[in-house]
């Protein structure tokens, strides 16, 4: 609902015409990872480490080597020495080395899951039946999982020589925590100390995973002549190639990638896990060969989102104007270092205005899967924090919660985060709009509460290549190499057709093979539809200028002199002015030129701009249960351009849906020995449909003057809000402060008995 | 996940030899629970009898104010039984909160109550409905009270060879009724946390004669709290009656910690479901719900 009316502005974009890929998505026609089958193809299957920490001393691996059936089996001795050299890792960077730990344990194994050996066979159940005959002899060491553990005095130390980045001095011993990453302006604690009020929380929350349906899996084939193929189903094929090539140290080009349809991804199917050891299982058995993950596999050795451990201090004056915010957070980043500590530190320091500053973020190793990205990496856990706490200062203050982000929001031109100031942003819009909509005063009944939470999510641009190709009969092919995650095959032909002036049904998209065209990297930080959107109009654009050029020889006149409009070009002058050509009568005369029309475009475009959004949350506690239910619930952002506003919608309410699983039953749960005790979606509790009321949605357009058709990123600025605007809810329902979640009815019950 | 050998019996007796003749045998119904625990590895059978082409083993007969639910009924069968929903509504609903739409038209109270989970939905709602069990089994046939098949989780005091053929629920008083409620931290798709089931009887003025209480996912079975039905019998259920009744409901708990929720919560919530499970009761048996 709240759809904007079409403008007269645009004629295909705005519009929500049915997306190419449905048909064959609701009809289980889709090829998905875990659904592909190839030639010969045979199984593989990963033993994985029962300890949280421990040092390998020897594999052997004779017995099932030996099992009939068995083609081969494959440790980390087959892997190529690593360097330490950083590479791109999908929305991150990482060390080779730890790349490569990460699809096969080094040594030692850092998190109960870890891969030790792979073994592929002519069925799973042989594969399986060798995983039992694999003798580890493992040297079990003292592990940690909790910030607090992993950085207390003594505690066993992940990487062995690691010392902390980013503090001045450097420290002289090793740690858990590997980096430090702080900004800073102006005088803090002064500012803090001539604070009217100043409101402090310590915060937390626990490590999260993406939850998407379908597992990780990929089917792998390497010749003996050293070319090899990869199926899989990621975020961004060509980064997943780089990464496989890099760490088996061989060209690029010589492993052509084809990605399949994406069952989800949000961030956690940018890195690799299962590609090299298929291929080294692929290489040793002569067979291409399948890894799929179990729903167990998923949970305890692919990347969830880092819990976090924070304290914040924000100062204000009278009448609500923010002058200080001091925050310092800590990333529990599982087993490998490089969280998301830097976008975690933007986050706190990109929605409003603050004379003061201090924001640092810490990433701190421990023994479980290191974590990936998820949706807005690293913001919807500081959000939690700032938006909790600002709420608290609303309270104090008696002002509206809205009103004091109203006051203090940051408008076009005001600083950004790094001091960049801000473009053409639209959080005042959002937050007005958000004040005048229905939602905001209707009244509550007993036991409710209201809560709100805004959201800065600052966006991405990066590389992308597209192709736009005609056929004889004017029907246009556009070719990217950007997975289809979000609706992107139906925002790309919006795009195209618009720019062409042809019918969105003319437009068919693909999205080919690392073979096939140009690099262009994952799918992250809301950024297909802006920077792939970008190189399909480029190049649609270039496709225009071929056509005008043809016309204007078909008529004997000037380029200059004929216009494209409505899908033709229409002579201007001369004998033939007020004549028209359509693109399909220039398309077919293509043997009369210099063959068939075809323009390819390269972007890496920085001109994006932040999204941002306000959440407004109800919900009514029982007081007896701790329950929490969510009774309404409205988002609110600047998407700048809809292109499909169905699929902006849809990133809207799908967003907010997993910050609200995030905010009430979502964790991680480890024993005492490191093991998580829900690796499942019985007990890792993701909302059901009936947990939810539906997810009303107020697109603001704030249009990126940048981009031809206004667009900005939307996918993950919707996660951002939820978790403060759920936990703001239900402390105004109860009257009590939920500084930790996830606000399961047990911890919520726990805190109404403590304050009787 | 292999399995040697399917066996799909059309009598009680080839069952009973079947499972006699195997003592790594598993009985199949629904297949919700079992299925699930093969493909991870926690049950491996040598062999897989499958009751439900067995005669009656997927009907509700009702004779004479009794029921008769075949222990292979899936649960959402039990919904086209008008009267069994008239009768035992509590029954019926917990059978009905088993996971999804999709598991409950495979999964069995039968099933249900075998695999003997400590938070099985139905098993409290049986056992304070006074439901009886028929085992066959190389023996012959006996009736067993619901609460004495579960031992403690995962085990049942079935011997070799014998299985669960059907569940007996008994003729109605006038003015009777019974509820179910259970505690999760989510809506539906869940494990009860904590269940409660009330099964009670009025008299016209409305005093409560007769009560049973039963509780799930508090203790290594399921239990019936016979103190908590006492504290209800003599009563109508004004607000001393049901705070004795909890009183007794938490006293009787010896729940754990786990994943799913602390011993304290889990002791507290015991009390809670209780009350409203027996307030919810009691209107349907004076015909307001």
């Amino acid at each position: 609902m709240n759809a904007p009316e079409p403008k007269g502005k645009f004629r295909v974009v705005g519009t929500r015409p049915v997306r190419p890929d449905g048909i064959d998505k609701v009809t289980g026609k889709a090829i998905y990872g875990p659904d592909f089958v190839t030639a010969g193809m045979i199984q593989g299957a990963i033993l994985r480490s029962p300890h949280a920490h421990a040092r390998i001393r020897s594999i052997d691996t004779s017995k099932a080597e030996a099992l009939p059936g068995v083609k081969a089996v494959v440790t980390s001795a087959d892997f190529p020495g690593q360097s330490a050299k950083i590479i791109a890792a999908g929305e991150t960077s990482s060390s080779l080395q730890n790349i490569a730990a990460t699809c096969m344990a080094n040594g030692k194994v850092l998190y109960i899951g870890h891969a030790v050996a792979a073994v592929a066979a002519t069925t799973k159940a042989i594969a399986e039946a060798a995983l039992k005959l694999i003798v580890v002899d493992y040297e079990v060491l003292p592990h940690v999982i909790e910030v607090e553990e992993a950085l207390a005095e003594g505690a066993p130390i992940l990487h062995e020589g690691m010392i902390t980045k980013g503090l001045d001095p450097a420290p002289d011993r090793p740690s858990n925590a590997s980096m430090v990453f702080t900004l800073a302006g102006g005088d803090v604690d002064a500012a803090l100390a001539a604070s009217a009020v100043t409101v402090s929380g310590h915060y937390r929350t626990a490590p999260v995973h993406q939850g998407y349906i379908e597992p990780h899996a990929c089917v792998a084939s390497w010749n003996a002549d050293g070319q090899g193929q990869l199926w899989i189903s990621s975020q961004g094929h060509f980064d997943l190639r780089n990464q496989t090539a890099s760490v088996l140290h061989m060209p690029s080009s010589d492993l052509r990638t084809y990605p399949l349809e994406i069952g989800g991804g949000f961030g956690g199917k940018t890195g690799i896990y299962l590609e090299p050891v298929a291929m080294l299982l692929s290489r040793k058995a002569g067979r291409p060969v399948r890894l799929t993950m179990s729903r167990e596999d998923v949970f305890n050795a692919s990347g969830p989102a880092p819990g976090i451990v924070a304290d914040i201090t924000i100062g204000a004056s009278e009448d609500g104007t923010l002058t200080a915010l001091k925050l310092e957070f800590w990333n529990q980043a599982g087993a490998f270092p490089g969280s998301t500590i830097h976008s975690g530190v933007m986050t706190a320091l990109g929605a409003y205005r603050l004379p003061a500053y201090f924001a640092r973020g810490w990433d701190v190793v421990s023994n479980f899967a290191g974590t990936k990205a998820y949706r807005a990496p690293g913001a919807p856990q500081v959000a939690f924090v700032v938006e909790s706490c600002l709420d608290d200062i609303a309270r104090k203050l008696g002002i509206d919660a809205l009103d004091l982000r109203l006051k203090n929001a940051a408008r076009p031109g005001d600083p950004g985060p790094t001091r960049v100031p801000h473009g053409a942003i639209g959080y005042v819009e959002c937050l007005e709009a958000a004040k005048a909509h229905p939602h905001w005063s209707a009244p509550l009944g007993p036991n409710q509460g209201r809560g709100v939470a805004g959201a800065f999510w600052g966006n991405y641009g990066g590389q992308s290549t597209a192709a736009v190709a005609l056929a004889a009969d004017g029907s246009v092919q556009v070719t990217t190499g950007s997975p289809d995650i979000g609706g992107s095959r139906a925002s790309m032909a919006i795009m195209a057709a618009e720019t062409l002036g042809v019918p969105y049904e003319s437009v068919r998209v693909t999205i080919a093979d690392t073979g096939s065209i140009g690099y262009s990297m994952v799918t992250g930080g809301s950024r297909v539809t802006f920077a792939t959107g970008k190189a399909v109009i480029g190049a649609a654009q270039k496709v225009i200028a071929t056509l005008v050029e043809r016309a204007a020889s078909l008529f004997g006149v000037e380029p200059g002199q004929v216009e494209w409009r409505d899908g033709a070009a229409h002579c201007l002058d001369g004998e033939r002015a007020g004549e028209s050509l359509s693109i399909s009568a220039i398309a077919g005369k293509a043997g009369q030129f210099s063959g068939p029309i075809v323009a390819e475009l390269a972007v890496n475009p920085l001109d994006y701009l932040p999204a941002f959004a306000v959440h407004i949350c109800d919900t009514e506690v029982d007081p007896e249960t701790g329950n929490v239910s969510i009774i309404r619930y409205t988002t609110v952002q600047d998407v700048g351009t809809a292109i499909h506003p169905d699929y902006v919608e849809g990133q809207m309410q799908g967003g907010a849906v997993q910050g609200i699983g995030w905010a009430l039953n979502e964790a991680y749960v480890f024993d005492g020995n490191g093991r998580m005790e829900n690796p499942g979606f019985l007990d890792y509790r993701m909302p059901v449909a009936s947990d939810l009321p539906m997810i009303d949605t107020v697109m603001v357009e704030v249009p990126n003057p940048a981009h031809p058709y206004g667009v900005k990123g939307v996918g993950e600025a919707p996660i951002v809000p939820p978790l403060a605007a759920v936990a703001n809810a239900v402390a105004r329902a109860t009257g009590l402060p939920m500084r930790q979640l996830p606000l399961s009815p047990d911890r919520v019950w726990a805190a109404i008995q403590a304050a009787k | 996940m292999t399995v040697q050998t399917y066996h799909a019996p059309r009598t009680r007796e080839e069952a009973v030899a079947l499972l006699a003749a195997d003592p790594a045998a598993r009985v199949l119904s629904g297949g919700t629970d079992l299925i699930v625990q093969m493909r991870a590895g926690r049950a491996a059978p040598s062999s897989i009898v499958d009751i439900k082409n067995i005669s009656a083993m997927q009907a509700v007969l009702g004779n004479d104010g009794r029921y008769t639910i075949g222990a292979a009924m899936p649960c959402t069968g039990l919904l086209r039984d008008e009267g069994l929903c008239k009768a035992w509504p509590g029954v019926v609903e917990a059978a009905n909160l088993i996971g999804s739409v999709q598991v409950r038209n495979r999964a069995t109270m039968g099933g249900n109550l075998c695999n003997a989970s400590p938070a099985a939905d139905s098993v409290p709602a049986l056992i304070a409905a006074g439901a009886t069990v028929l085992v066959v089994g190389p023996a012959g046939m006996r009736e067993v009270p619901v609460e004495d098949i579960p031992v403690s989780p995962g085990k049942t005091s079935l011997a070799a060879g014998e299985f669960v053929a059907e569940i007996r629920l008994p003729v109605r008083p006038p003015r009777s009724a019974d509820a179910y409620l259970r505690s999760i931290p989510r809506t539906e798709m869940d494990i009860a946390v904590v269940g409660a089931g009330v099964s009670l009887t009025l008299d016209e003025a409305g005093t409560c004669t007769a009560a049973r209480v039963a509780l799930g996912a508090v203790a290594p079975t399921a239990i019936v709290v016979p103190e908590a039905g006492a504290a209800l019998v003599g009563t109508k259920l004004d607000d001393a009656a049901l705070d004795a009744m909890a009183a007794a409901v938490r006293a009787a708990c010896r729940p754990i910690d786990d994943k799913r929720g602390t011993a304290e919560y889990r002791t507290a919530m015991a009390g809670v479901l209780a009350k409203r499970t027996a307030l919810i009761a009691a209107a349907r048996a004076r015909g307001e719900a």
